[in-house]
């Protein structure tokens, strides 16, 4: 566990513990396994209660952790062929969202997505999972090709916000995004997204209205990064854990919110413990998923998106 | 950040008039007071020029000298661009809840009240411009640094609905820091809801004019702003996605001194024309009446 956290780290430390222990009984010959187990159960509890208690800051460090899958894991473990399409048709190949055409058990699907780097060299040439406008334009062809060819679409969102640059901005990166939630709200495909790590404000609502939407246990979702947030309201961006409790970012307030239509588990500590147990979870979800959509007429699923997203929100009407 | 944008046009130079001193604020006043620069003398924020009150309300609230424009308030804005007196606002009464039980939202949203007189950030309703009937809506800069929350969300996405029924021309002025923080994700959900009720206009191929004024950053200007059919921009307003701030930390160097202004984003081909605040209320007739002209008949 070369990367925990802080509020992982008594875990480590017994772990490490543990490790020694049984170096020491090996090496000397001496039988010390009554103190293995205990220290063993204790170590079993510590965990269970760090991660049954965890506060939504703790949640959000726990979202942005290398070694959780990344799209192209969660598509690899989807589908069972996929080929890759590359391309905005108008200005270059953006590496941070990424799309294709591929099959789930013989049914064709379009699934596009944020990618981040699996290291830093990675993280770099992705930008972090902060997409240009070339990104999103590239989103809405595949989008558009999938309607073509009237194959549903799954996106997977994971970003902490578009990129915020003086290319992003020349190249129009506010019409790109408005031009995907005008796409998304309309396309005559089912569609369904999940967040599986961090769903970034503008960024990621720009790869995310559709039909259903799941979100992993350890996700954070919000109208800005809680950082961010926190800069603009008290003007301190250290204040982020602060504003990460009042913002109601994690999956369980969206799910009370009514804004997503499902969570899915993690293992415990997280999907980074044990990535292949995470992408068969996802790839039976999103099985489950496009199997109802599939069902429901296209008429019928374009009337319940459109209210779906027409009755978000809260207001009163006064006389 | 955002406050910067806002702040950045508020420093008037004012010669009392003794009024600002007592804002009894429940009272609502009359708009003209509430919605344009108070005083008898006005200071250009452009170009220090020193204005008279009169003056500057005959020249629309831009400086005769040299162009600049300054903030008005929605009630204002939608005055000075339809036919006299014909105006009828909609939904007037809608406004916020705290949904996520946000600390101190409910103060802020009772302060924006008391100084714009609306009960939130957007002002709708129908009106006539150059005789044409028109749905209108203008945000409120005031209100919460016009920021969007569910109500402001649900009264746009009334009047594009409003519009996609009568199949009449949407002029909305859009003037906003884009999403507010206090509603966590049910605010970022509005993008989303204005752009499906977005599809219903389009089906009913009814004209969408976006206006972009100063300042529009955010989620409205990744969203309904960006989706005109015709987009127009007042000379030197501010849009963008990402605040000035933001995007100079990104780049750890200074940008130009148009980034992001009006005149930048036409260059950049973002959109269709800037229009002076004195040509607006022609451009858009013009623009209104192309759209509802019945035309010649087609091979019949």
């Amino acid at each position: 566990m070369a990367n925990e956290l802080d509020f992982e780290r008594p875990i480590a430390e017994l772990k490490a513990k543990i490790a020694e222990l049984k170096a020491f009984m090996e090496k000397n010959g001496i039988d010390l396994q009554g103190e293995v187990d205990k220290l063993e159960e204790r170590l079993k509890e510590l965990t269970e209660t760090t991660y049954a208690n965890l506060t939504p800051w703790q949640r959000v460090q726990l979202a942005r952790q290398i070694g959780r899958p990344t799209t192209l894991d969660y598509i690899r473990g989807l589908c069972d062929e996929f080929v890759e399409l590359h391309g905005d048709r108008h200005f270059a190949d953006d590496l941070t969202i990424v799309g294709g055409v591929g099959l789930i058990d013989g049914q064709p699907v379009t699934v596009i997505g944020h990618q981040k780097g699996r290291d830093t060299k990675e993280n770099i040439r992705r930008n972090f999972g902060m997409a240009n406008p070339e990104g999103y334009r590239k989103a809405l062809r595949l989008m558009k090709q999938a309607e073509k060819f009237g194959r549903p679409v799954v996106f997977f969102i994971d970003t902490p916000g578009a990129y915020a640059g003086m290319s992003a901005e020349e190249r129009g990166q506010s019409v790109a995004i408005a031009e995907n939630l005008f796409a998304m709200a309309g396309l005559r495909v089912p569609t369904l997204s999940i967040v599986t790590g961090e769903g970034g404000s503008g960024g990621a609502l720009g790869l995310g209205i559709t039909d259903r939407i799941y979100m992993l246990d350890y996700a954070w979702y919000c109208v800005i990064a809680p950082e961010s947030a926190a800069a603009i309201l008290w003007k301190d961006a250290k204040l982020g854990p602060k504003a990460a409790e009042v913002m109601r970012l994690t999956a369980r307030d969206l799910l009370d919110l009514g804004v997503i239509d499902r969570i899915i588990e993690e293992p415990m500590g997280g999907a980074q413990k044990d990535p292949e147990w995470m992408v068969r979870r996802v790839r039976e979800a999103v099985i489950e998923g496009l199997r109802e959509l599939v069902a429901v007429p296209i008429d019928e699923l374009l009337r319940a998106r459109y209210h779906k997203y027409r009755q978000m929100g809260t207001y009163v009407e006064r006389p | 950040m955002l406050k910067d944008l806002f702040n950045r046009r508020r420093q008037y130079v004012t010669v009392g008039t003794g009024e600002e001193t007592a804002p009894e604020a429940r009272q609502p006043r009359p708009a003209e007071e509430r919605d344009v620069p108070k005083g008898l003398v006005q200071k250009c924020e452009g170009c220090g020029a020193l204005l008279l009150a009169k003056e500057l309300q005959k020249h629309l609230y831009t400086c005769p000298e040299c162009n600049y424009h300054f903030r008005i308030g929605a009630r204002t804005r939608i005055e000075i661009t339809v036919d006299e007196g014909s105006f009828q606002e909609m939904d007037g009464g809608l406004t916020s809840t705290n949904p996520l039980g946000f600390p101190q939202y409910e103060e802020k949203l009772e302060a924006a009240m008391r100084a714009t007189g609306l009960l939130e950030g957007v002002l709708t309703g129908e009106a006539l411009l150059d005789g044409v009937p028109i749905v209108v809506g203008a945000m409120e800069p005031g209100f919460m640094m016009g920021s969007m929350g569910s109500a402001v969300g649900e009264r746009i996405a009334r009047a594009m609905e409003r519009a996609a029924e009568s199949k009449r021309p949407l002029v909305l002025f859009t003037a906003s820091g884009g999403a507010r923080m206090q509603e966590g994700i049910l605010s970022l959900m509005q993008m989303a809801k204005t752009s499906v009720a977005l599809t219903r206009m389009h089906e009913a191929r009814a004209l969408f004019i976006s206006v972009i004024t100063h300042p529009t950053t955010g989620g409205v200007s990744a969203s309904f702003a960006s989706l005109g059919d015709v987009i127009v921009a007042e000379p030197g307003a501010m849009f963008g996605f990402a605040g000035r701030r933001v995007v100079e930390q990104t780049m750890r160097q200074s940008l130009p001194d148009d980034f992001q202004t009006a005149e930048f984003n036409l260059k950049h081909g973002m959109i269709d024309k800037v229009v002076h605040r004195k040509q607006m209320r022609q451009t858009l007739g013009a623009l209104v009446r192309m759209h509802t002209a019945r035309g010649w008949a087609h091979g019949e």
